[in-house]
């Protein structure tokens, strides 16, 4: 009987800890969700804004400036390293296999097709995603954001449309450059081992790409540019806890979009695939 | 610890136009009770002050009043329109009327004063023409005693300018009714009775309605019509400077004690 009694105890015992579940485990997956959604409305009003005037194209032109104009030293040098890096690193094993000639044309469809948009994108989510999570970051704390909802004014036409456009349009442009740089760079480096003409460089480089290499890389590249702005925008745009805060939103800007990047990628490299198996 | 509003002096106000009304206005943040049962009332051309301790909830209070914070329960009406149940856009009609001047100053530091007085003239009216604007920026420069200031950034003016600068910025939308939270903190004597001063002459030159947020005194004395002390979420008592001043309630009183 004792023995009976203490299983329906143990039993009630094992009871109450299902009872008492701690869910305070799943808060980081609550924390993420809300994340999700706070971005994806986010990004909502974004596009009623993006139609709804007054049409800030000055505003626009700045940030694209601005955007442009910061990165191109900074993406031009690691663009020619890249190039470079990439050729003398691949050299060794095109010689082994008696493929020399083939570097230009297999380096160029690497850069083209993913190192070249990806690399330009990190460093832009690194230089320009932290500059506009912390320059709205610290205008959220100064209230400086408030300043203009109490003017009447939208600060998010003013503030989020056009940053978002701007890395939306500005990163593409700045991905081109860096794939032209890469490729002088690839060129010094092949140079460096022997020598061939620039045309023929040019010619050996540009015979191995193909439409399909520069079309989907080229696209994936806008989509980048917005996850960029939407991102950095909205952790600037809803920082707290003052100064510390606009440190995170700057931090978190980087990180997130770094992470966006590599998602937009292997999304962006699968339905190339699709679309160009079903395209042959 | 009083336990009922004290109204010193009932007869002030309902003898005008109220613009704005808040009755058991209610605001908590995370289960903390900030607002309890507000009730009041801003009448057409008089300046409230507000005292009150600090983290009582009076920046609270003056942003429900603009929609920048919603309250959890309680009606609160500017003129005659409840916030709640505003759309953005009446939102943001509404906001041009009401005026805010931020403790911090909130001037847009990447623009220069000129271009923070222009940037809620051009986005809120139909002016597109550039001498107008322009006009309309140096008379409310004018207003302040700033028109020198007009291609200086933010960075580059004192804290008693900064707050010049914000007030005209709220001028230039010819505003009915001003917000000020803090108007005077972090400024020395002289520039607190400046800024003071200039609340009252703008009141008297636009007839526009106030609430002014202040711990301090003298600017509490040369701007109030009417005071309302805030204290644990309600309004604890309610009178002129004098009056509240002269009190023989001894909580009352310790407000005003300098020493």
């Amino acid at each position: 009987m004792k023995l009976n009694i203490k299983k329906i105890f143990s039993k009630k015992a094992a009871n109450e800890n299902q009872d008492e579940f701690d869910f305070s485990r799943f808060k980081n997956i609550e924390r993420f969700l809300n994340e999700i959604g706070g971005l994806s409305r986010f990004a909502g009003n974004f596009f009623c804004e993006l139609f709804r005037p007054p049409y800030e194209h000055k505003e626009f032109l700045k940030q694209s400036y601005n955007i442009g104009l910061s990165t191109l030293p900074l993406i031009g040098i690691t663009a020619f390293i890249m190039g470079l890096v990439l050729t003398l690193q691949s050299r060794p094993v095109m010689v082994e296999f008696g493929a020399e000639s083939w570097l230009p044309g297999m380096v160029s469809v690497s850069i083209v097709r993913e190192i070249g948009p990806v690399i330009t994108a990190l460093i832009c989510a690194g230089k320009i995603g932290s500059g506009i999570g912390a320059e709205l970051g610290s205008m959220r704390v100064t209230e400086q954001i408030d300043a203009m909802d109490v003017s009447g004014t939208n600060p998010m036409n003013y503030l989020v449309v056009t940053r978002v456009l701007a890395t939306t349009f500005m990163i593409p442009i700045l991905v081109f450059y860096s794939d032209a740089i890469s490729f002088f760079g690839t060129y010094v480096a092949v140079n460096l081992h022997g020598f061939i003409s620039f045309p023929l460089f040019i010619n050996q480089a540009f015979d191995s790409l193909h439409y399909y290499d520069l079309f989907p890389a080229t696209i994936k590249t806008y989509f980048f540019g917005f996850a960029i702005g939407i991102i950095s925008c909205y952790k600037g745009y809803y920082s707290e806890n003052g100064t510390e805060g606009v440190g995170k939103a700057a931090n978190s800007a980087v990180v997130i979009s770094s992470l966006a990047i590599f998602i937009i990628d292997l999304i962006a490299v699968q339905l190339s695939e699709i679309i160009h198996i079903f395209s042959m | 610890m009083l336990k009922q509003k004290i109204n010193i002096n009932n007869d002030i106000v309902n003898t005008q136009e109220a613009v704005v009304q808040i009755e058991h206005l209610k605001k908590s943040f995370n289960g903390n009770s900030v607002l309890k049962d507000i009730n009041m009332i801003l009448s057409e051309g008089e300046n409230v002050v507000i005292l009150g301790k600090s983290g009582i909830g009076k920046s609270v209070l003056i942003k429900c009043i603009v929609g920048l914070i919603y309250p959890d329960s309680g009606s609160l009406k500017v003129f005659n329109k409840e916030i709640a149940e505003m759309n953005p856009r009446e939102l943001n009609t509404l906001r041009t009327k009401v005026g805010f001047i931020f403790q911090g100053n909130a001037l847009y530091d990447s623009m220069t004063v000129k271009e923070n007085l222009e940037f809620p003239l051009r986005r809120n009216k139909t002016i597109t023409d550039s001498h107008i604007i322009e006009g309309l920026i140096v008379e409310a420069l004018e207003n302040v005693g700033l028109v020198d200031a007009i291609d200086k950034m933010p960075s580059e003016l004192s804290g008693g300018m900064k707050k010049r600068i914000g007030l005209a910025r709220t001028l230039i939308l010819k505003p009915d009714i001003i917000l000020y939270d803090e108007p005077t903190t972090g400024l020395d004597p002289l520039t607190s009775r400046e800024i003071s001063s200039l609340i009252l002459n703008i009141q008297g030159k636009y007839k526009t309605s106030s609430i002014i947020i202040s711990h301090d005194l003298n600017c509490a004395k040369i701007t109030s019509n009417r005071m309302l002390i805030l204290h644990e979420g309600v309004i604890r008592a309610e009178g002129k400077f004098d009056e509240l001043k002269n009190s023989t309630d001894e909580w009352i009183s310790s407000y005003f004690k300098t020493d």
